[in-house]
């Protein structure tokens, strides 16, 4: 099949929508630039399906081995014989797969923001910064080489830091956007300084190219990053970590993850598309993408494994503390990008598939319910005007369908059966368990968390005490708000059984999945558990949670003030680099580098002062100066030669 | 008829050229600047003159060079006279001291 007819226009859709929407959107399309976004994104979508199935049905498998298929290449920048930025696509079976859940997801948004972003006064530029959105994150993931998922990893860090502080009368939303974008960016300097190192040394920014040449042991450029260190540390390790520091920016792993809480200032639908199922989970595509890479370094997988599990346990005790129900699904969001990221770090120290696939199968199917979730909670908070769980409570009568939806997706991110969070949740467990015991329990202990808060939200919200204040209102929202969310409902119900790994393995070579049935008891039974105990404290309203919390005094606090990480952040930015760097630097460059310029500025100023006097304005006073100074010439001329 | 000598000719054209410059120097009449300046002209042109006579008798080119400064020296006095006019247009007055509007 021919690929290269139709597949640019997946990405050049949402491109076009927003090229449109960006510059007559508000003049000329105004209430139906929903509309123009859902028809652009609709057909990428249409269009990844089919890509979907004929990749993975039709003609993609090639001697029992999905191929790497390159249907676009041109050549954008040449720097020498073998170093060149190109431009393309490339479909392989990761690149497809998150096609389909971003086109797929970023649809659903688009057709809930209709009804959700009603009446904005920016409607056309919200839709236009979403298909921009859309646009950079279909050409990350088809990027052909590192470069250029590293322009549209900074475009989609634009469009974030856009739809973040789209409400910026909020001062908080200003800040927020602009934290987002600085931690990021700050980031991105370690990815592209990465970049640089593995392109001069690996010869190559072409992932293919890279692979195979770092792959090959016998190849001068493995040679070179393996013998040459820095710090005692090998190249190779530190070109790896650096793009990991890249990916844990984006993907909110533990200590870059800071921004993500404040993002969630952004319209609730923008949350759900970027900081849930899509651009944050870009930090564990990146690793997945040059997966055979990192898998030749023992130490950075483990630096992602560890990393990980922490960012995974510190997200989930944090979610049990927060007030606000869209910080507890940013909370959630880390802890579950917390799994993927050390499946895959396991997954490469110990040489064990199932926690490559695992790690992508969970990011499918969070993708949906993580969505879902977000999606819901945009629907209560269109419908009760706060995001603070205090201000909801009953809500299952007056929204059903909000309520059965966000059931489903509760029941799938804690891992009950037969639910899409189970299965990949369970892969990822399995992984841990084969090879690293620690591991394994903290997440066994994260699943039951997250099962646990994620119930104290669901019963904070719908059940609790009864719903009081909302009789005057317009009811649970339109009908282009309740069909994503039922949509994403079935997806939640029907992602899980997909077998994933027939699709999706680190080698491209399809794998029968196995479910261990007996394993499964631990976590399900640990997650009833939590079920039952957030019931019991949630369900009805009463004082138990809140003596509990005194009874923890300590711990409660700590994990209310989310560690006081942002504290540190801030007491090493404002006290150790402001005043130990930032103000010599700042005295040294108004006192010394200044200083310097004004010398020289005064020095002309009054020399030109002297010389401006002969300028008198006097015709005869020149025509004096000139005889003087031919008389000092010719006497000199005359004597002294 | 006896020879002038050299000496008498060049001593009029020095005397006619200092002349000039003290006119120059000394009147604040523009027209008188540019008679004095007329003077150096015509003391230059007059050195030409000898030195063509006394040192290339067979050659033209001094005689030639007069008739190009005079021809200069009557464009120039119909440029500088137009700028007289207009000074005096713009200020009432062609004495140089006044026209000092772009000192310093």
């Amino acid at each position: 099949m021919n690929y290269a007819n139709y597949i640019y226009l997946i990405p050049l859709l949402p491109l076009l929508s927003f090229l449109l929407l960006g510059f007559f959107g508000r003049k000329y399309v105004g209430t139906a630039s929903g509309w123009v976004g859902v028809l652009s994104l609709g057909t990428s979508a249409l269009l990844s399906v089919y890509t979907a199935f004929s990749y993975f049905f039709v003609d993609g498998l090639m001697d029992g081995k999905y191929q790497t298929i390159i249907p676009v290449k041109m050549e954008w920048l040449r720097f020498s014989e073998t170093l060149s930025i190109d431009m393309g696509i490339l479909l392989d079976p990761v690149s497809v797969m998150m096609l389909v859940v971003v086109t797929f997801v970023s649809l659903m948004v688009h057709l809930f923001s209709i009804g959700y972003m009603k009446g904005e006064e920016r409607y056309a530029t919200y839709f236009s910064y979403l298909s921009l959105f859309t646009f950079s994150m279909l050409g990350l993931v088809l990027s052909t080489n590192i470069f250029q998922i590293y322009m549209f990893w900074e475009l989609v860090g634009v469009s974030s830091y856009l739809l973040i502080g789209y409400y910026f009368t909020k001062p908080s939303a200003v800040k927020a956007s602009k934290k987002a974008f600085i931690v990021t960016r700050f980031a991105d300097l370690g990815f592209l300084i990465g970049i640089l190192i593995l392109g001069f040394s690996g010869g190559s920014f072409d992932f293919a190219t890279l692979i195979a040449t770092l792959t090959n042991t016998q190849s001068p450029e493995l040679t070179t990053m393996i013998s040459s260190s820095f710090l005692g540390i090998t190249l190779l390790s530190w070109a790896l970590t650096l793009v990991f520091i890249g990916g844990a920016g984006k993907s909110a792993m533990f200590p870059l993850h800071i921004w993500l809480p404040d993002a969630m200032e952004g319209p609730t639908p923008v949350s759900a598309l970027i900081h849930a199922a899509t651009m944050v989970v870009a930090g564990v595509y990146l690793v997945a993408r040059m997966f055979p890479v990192f898998a030749l370094d023992p130490a950075v997988m483990h630096l992602i494994t560890i990393t990980g599990i922490t960012s995974a346990v510190l997200a989930a005790i944090i979610a049990c503390t927060q007030t606000d129900i869209k910080r507890v699904l940013a909370y959630s969001t880390m802890s579950q990008i917390g799994y993927m990221m050390f499946a895959m770090g396991i997954s490469g120290y110990a040489f064990n598939d199932t926690g490559y696939t695992g790690s992508l199968f969970h990011l499918f199917t969070h993708a949906f319910f993580k969505s879902l979730l977000f999606l819901g909670a945009g629907a209560v908070i269109h419908y009760v005007h706060s995001n603070e769980m205090k201000d909801m409570g009953g809500l299952r009568k007056t929204m059903p369908i909000t309520h059965i939806t966000f059931l489903l997706a509760c029941l799938a991110i804690a891992g009950i059966p037969p639910l899409a969070g189970f299965f990949s949740k369970e892969e990822i467990l399995l992984a841990a368990w084969e090879s690293n015991k620690t591991v394994y329990f903290m997440a066994l202990g994260t699943s039951a968390l997250t099962a646990f808060y994620m119930f104290r939200l669901y019963f904070s919200i719908f059940w609790s005490k009864e719903a009081a204040h909302h009789d005057n209102h317009h009811g649970e929202g339109t009908f282009t708000m309740k069909l994503p969310l039922l949509l994403l409902a079935g997806c939640t119900i029907g992602a899980g059984l997909i077998p994933f790994s027939n699709f999706v393995t680190s080698n491209n070579i399809p794998e029968k999945m196995e479910l261990h049935l007996l394993f499964s008891i631990a976590p399900v039974l640990l997650a009833v558990l939590a079920i039952g105990i957030a019931a019991m404290l949630y369900k009805n309203e009463n004082d138990k949670p809140d003596k509990i919390a005194s009874s923890m005094n300590a711990l409660y606090r700590t994990a209310l003030n989310k560690f006081y990480i942002d504290e540190i952040y801030l007491f090493i930015t404002k006290k150790i680099i402001f005043n130990l760097i930032a103000k010599p630097a700042a005295w040294i460059d108004r006192n010394i580098v200044d200083g310097l310029m004004n010398l020289l500025g005064n020095a002309t100023i009054i020399v030109s002062d002297e010389a401006k006097s002969v300028q008198s304005g006097k015709v005869q006073w020149y025509a004096l100066a000139f005889l003087g100074g031919i008389l000092i010439l010719t006497v000199a001329f005359i004597y002294l030669y | 008829m006896t020879e002038i000598p050299i000496s008498h000719m060049l001593f009029v054209s020095t005397a006619l050229f200092f002349i000039g410059m003290y006119g120059f120097f000394t009147r604040r009449n523009m027209i008188t600047m540019l008679m004095a300046i007329e003077l150096m002209l015509n003391s230059v042109n007059i050195n030409f003159v000898i030195f063509n006579k006394y040192l290339y008798p067979d050659k033209m080119d001094g005689i030639f060079f007069t008739i190009f400064v005079i021809t200069i020296a009557a464009a120039e006095a119909a440029v500088a006279i137009a700028i007289i006019i207009n000074l005096y247009r713009s200020h009432q007055s062609i004495d140089v001291e006044e026209a000092d509007n772009l000192k310093n």
